[in-house]
């Protein structure tokens, strides 16, 4: 423990130094402000607490944001450790593969989770400052912050590996942008348009609950949809969202950070310096 | 008392070339061993199958009485890498910090190894700043943590000016009386002359040659060299006297094998009233050195 301990004492430290403390927490801020200065005009009427829909607006926000983030943090992790020659001493060291990575993840989950705790405080102020009503949303709140946790600790974990298995930091981080725009961008419009050409068949109903499942990005937002209620807000996946349980997607929230660091460990334990 | 590091046969083969081929060698606590051998003759390669960051394919190994690479293993080795690398945003201090918490030790202890290696003045600075002669002290400063039983040293003395390097050979004696090991690797045999109690030669995979200096300069056999400087007027005389010498720069040149060493004395002594001067040259440790090398057909 003590080790796993140092190793985040001391990436975080290097993250510090490297700005990537400054600049997550600030894209999240600025984020999170234009969002909720957009959102303030067209609220009021709909029956929700204000809080609410600001979180609804924040959940499409962190499915783009967060797992862009991880990776940007991540891709870096062991090819860069390959391509500044340090590896190879650290794997001299009493210690394991796995405590390598785990105490990265830390320091790097600790950066995303006071990133994303910035970004969303400040939204949630504004909308407590002007809706008396809006502390009914305190729940979901609380629920949008630890299920973004999860997600950037699955894509954390992607990134390790995609870093372990590209073991430069130029290819690492091509393979890093292509794991986003593939899982966030790219596989709901592949659903979307099999959806679309399916009509309403065997696709929409058994496949397509499942592939939304699959997805980390797609099962955080069918959670925190779900869980709030607040689906009128969302628009692509609000119907499916009805359709798969919450327990399903809460399943899949907390099962794929365990998958993503054992991918990673995995992939780390092919690096041979 | 079990010898610190045993290889037995050992053989490592990248894609059909083999790398190391049967290599045996016993450390025992407290030696110091130096590698000698050419870019690629698989010194590198060998400290890190005993470093156990590579696998080997066949014959067997044994570091501290563990496998190569487990944690106990891992427990009682140092290494220094050649050309020690570390985090540019990282400062020394932190970086040695860093390196005590993984094997356990109190991190203050950090300033106190940076101090012993030279680093003092500059264990705030970040490590992106410094020159590789400092990099090379931090990674110095990083084997002495603990109580190691074995020291990987690959080329430690690249990139130190002389003076560095005799506080390091310094440093390395006080560590080796306190029962330490010290495997080190070179490819000049003038860099660890006196400082080490046994040299290893390795060529192409193979260890072509063992033995302390003294040993392997009698296992060499080299010739060697006579310079006799005639008194003026005795050219003649001598060049007769000896007729297998040849005249070099006013002087007169000649070789003998180490047995006729004592008998070629007595026969210049003999004329010592036609010499000016004369000068025995023992064959160097670049000879010695590049004889065992190519005797493995380098």
């Amino acid at each position: 423990m003590s080790r796993i301990l140092a190793t985040s004492g001391t990436e975080f430290r290097i993250a510090l130094r490297n700005r990537w403390v400054a600049i997550s927490i600030l894209l999240m801020a600025l984020f999170s402000v234009v969002l909720s200065a957009a959102g303030s005009s067209a609220t009021g009427t709909i029956g929700v607490d204000r809080l609410s829909v600001v979180v609804a607006s924040l959940t499409s926000l962190a499915v783009y944001l967060v797992p862009l983030v991880a990776l940007l943090m991540s891709f870096d992790a062991i090819a860069g450790e390959v391509e500044r020659g340090t590896l190879p001493l650290l794997l001299t060291y009493p210690v394991s593969r796995p405590e390598i990575l785990l105490g990265k993840l830390l320091a790097h989950l600790a950066i995303l989770t006071l990133a994303v705790a910035v970004g969303y405080g400040i939204a949630a102020a504004a909308a407590l400052l002007l809706d008396p009503e809006a502390a009914a949303g305190l729940p979901a709140l609380w629920r949008l912050l630890w299920s973004s946790v999860l997600l950037g600790a699955t894509f954390l974990g992607v990134g390790y590996a995609a870093s372990a298995l590209a073991r430069r930091p130029s290819g690492a981080a091509g393979l890093a942008i292509g794991i986003w725009l593939g899982l966030i961008v790219l596989y709901d419009l592949g659903l979307l348009a099999a959806v679309v050409a399916d009509d309403g068949g065997l696709f929409t109903t058994k496949v397509f609950p499942l592939a939304l499942l699959a997805n980390p990005a797609d099962a955080f937002r069918l959670y925190n949809l779900a869980a709030s209620q607040a689906t009128a807000a969302a628009a692509g996946v609000a119907g499916a969202a009805n359709t798969i349980p919450l327990w399903a997607s809460l399943a899949s929230i907390l099962l794929w950070p365990v998958a993503a660091l054992a991918l990673a460990t995995a992939a780390f334990r092919k690096v041979t310096p | 008392m079990t010898p610190t590091l045993t290889l037995q046969c050992l053989t490592k083969t990248y894609a059909g070339q083999r790398a190391l081929s049967d290599v045996s060698l016993t450390v025992a606590a407290g030696e110091r061993v130096a590698l000698l051998g050419h870019n690629g003759a698989g010194k590198s390669t060998m400290m890190k199958i005993i470093l156990g960051l590579i696998p080997y394919d066949s014959g067997s190994l044994q570091v501290t009485g563990a496998t190569a690479g487990s944690p106990e293993a891992r427990r009682n080795v140092a290494y220094l890498p050649e050309n020690a690398a570390f985090h540019p945003a990282l400062t020394g201090l932190e970086q040695i910090r860093h390196y005590l918490a993984l094997r356990g030790e109190n991190p203050a202890l950090a300033m106190a190894l940076l101090e012993r290696v030279g680093l003092g003045h500059a264990a705030r600075r970040r490590i992106g700043t410094y020159s590789k002669g400092m990099r090379q002290r931090v990674g110095l400063a990083q084997t002495l943590i603990g109580k190691p039983r074995l020291l990987v040293l690959d080329e430690p003395t690249s990139g130190l000016d002389p003076v560095s390097r005799r506080d390091f050979y310094a440093l390395l004696d006080g560590l080796a009386s306190e029962g330490a090991s010290i495997l080190l690797s070179s490819h000049a045999l003038t860099e660890v002359e006196a400082r080490t109690d046994r040299i290893l030669i390795l060529s192409g995979g193979v260890l072509v040659a063992e033995g302390a200096l003294a040993d392997l300069r009698r296992k060499a056999d080299l010739p060697v060299a006579f310079q006799i400087t005639p008194k003026p007027g005795c050219e003649s005389d001598l060049a007769a006297a000896f007729p297998l010498a040849t005249p070099l720069s006013g002087c007169l040149s000649l070789w003998c094998r180490q047995d006729e060493k004592l008998p070629l004395m007595a026969r210049i002594t003999a004329l010592a009233d036609k010499i000016a001067d004369f000068e025995v040259q023992p064959p160097s440790l670049e000879d010695i050195y590049s004889h065992f090398s190519k005797r493995a057909g380098q």
